[in-house]
């Protein structure tokens, strides 16, 4: 469970945790000294009240509602868990509640029941975000030890086992 | 040979070592920047939130001139920090536009009474729609856009006194 959904249920008191699912966008802002950081928390809890971090429009039509026809939403939901949330990260589309994975739930469904392609929506979204946006990143330069490392890996375990049993023989 | 193989564990180990110790002294830089820096703005035509201003529409961005497109919000907090910034930008004769996420004219009416208003006109983007196309993850962000609609910078967080030097070089850059 992360800090960001015990914000949301009102576990954690809003100064303590300013991160809502849309981030607040803050910079350090130096050094304060001790007592007034212990007493700015004391008095943060005192008067903790939920960020309004979110707005208060309802959802876009489609981020909670399947579509009607069930292969579509098959193929949007399959499309929807291998998109990042882009202000969660940690989360796909599909699992988070923020208000902005809710808006790009209803654009996937939108376009494929506009009969748009899964691989031509991720591509869009490619265009805009970078390769960040997908769990199911392209080989490139960055991802090619990603790809290549199991086999690698693979090809190391085989000859040190082939090693391993050469020995045994001999003796 | 076999001897140097014996110490290859360590070495890998060493390296590891190494690389997290290299993480937790520079930790990764989490913030999307959008790739469309560089590319033409999308097309978009939304309508207007309030009243008293009209819609925006990627043709405006097409007239010769660079301008800012600010995404914001009455319920986010940074766009409250940067809103200052803003009003400084427009009386050096800046020309500033908006894409209002998530809101309703009321809230913006509001928001513009507290925190002034810098805008030319504001767009209403209900459902994110535009703000996605411009891969914009969030509130407050500002591009720079110049006169043929090409988006040449993104500022993402809200804008401080000491961004306004990099801004006014990107627009003038832009001209």
């Amino acid at each position: 469970m992360s800090l960001s959904h015990l914000r949301h249920a009102g576990l954690v008191p809003a100064s303590i945790v300013p991160q809502g699912s849309r981030p607040l966008r803050t910079r350090n802002s130096g050094p304060r000294n001790k007592s007034g950081v212990t007493a700015g928390i004391v008095l943060g809890l005192l008067l903790a009240t939920p960020a309004i971090a979110d707005s208060g429009l309802p959802p876009a039509a489609l981020a909670n509602t399947q579509l009607h026809d069930p292969a579509l939403e098959a193929k949007a939901q399959a499309l929807m868990v291998t998109l990042r949330c882009l202000v969660c990260q940690g989360q796909s589309i599909a699992d988070s509640d923020a208000d902005m994975a809710g808006d790009m739930r209803a654009l996937v469904r939108q376009r494929i029941a506009a009969g748009e392609s899964p691989e031509s929506i991720r591509h869009w979204l490619i265009e805009r975000y970078g390769d960040y946006v997908t769990y199911d990143p392209p080989f490139s330069a960055v991802t090619a030890p990603l790809w290549l490392a199991p086999i690698l890996l693979l090809a190391i375990g085989v000859w040190l086992a082939r090693g391993s049993f050469k020995r045994r023989k001999r003796t | 040979m076999k001897r140097g193989l014996l110490w290859l564990p360590f070495a890998l180990f060493a390296l590891l070592f190494g690389v997290v110790a290299f993480g937790l002294k520079a930790p990764a830089d989490r913030t999307i920047h959008s790739a469309m820096v560089g590319k033409p703005l999308p097309d978009f035509a939304l309508p207007g939130i309030i009243q008293t201003k009209p819609g925006l529409d990627s043709t405006l961005f097409h007239k010769g001139k660079p301008r800012l497109l600010n995404v914001f919000a009455s319920w986010c907090i940074p766009c409250v920090a940067e809103a200052p910034q803003l009003m400084r930008l427009k009386m050096m004769g800046v020309p500033i536009d908006a894409i209002a996420i998530r809101d309703t004219g009321p809230a913006i009416e509001g928001f513009l009474r507290r925190n002034g208003d810098p805008y030319e006109r504001i767009g209403d983007d209900k459902i994110s729609a535009v703000q996605l196309s411009l891969g914009s993850s969030g509130v407050p962000e500002t591009f720079v856009v110049d006169g043929q609609g090409k988006i040449v910078q993104q500022h993402i967080g809200d804008i401080r006194e000491e961004d306004i030097p990099a801004l006014l070089a990107a627009l003038q850059g832009a001209q």
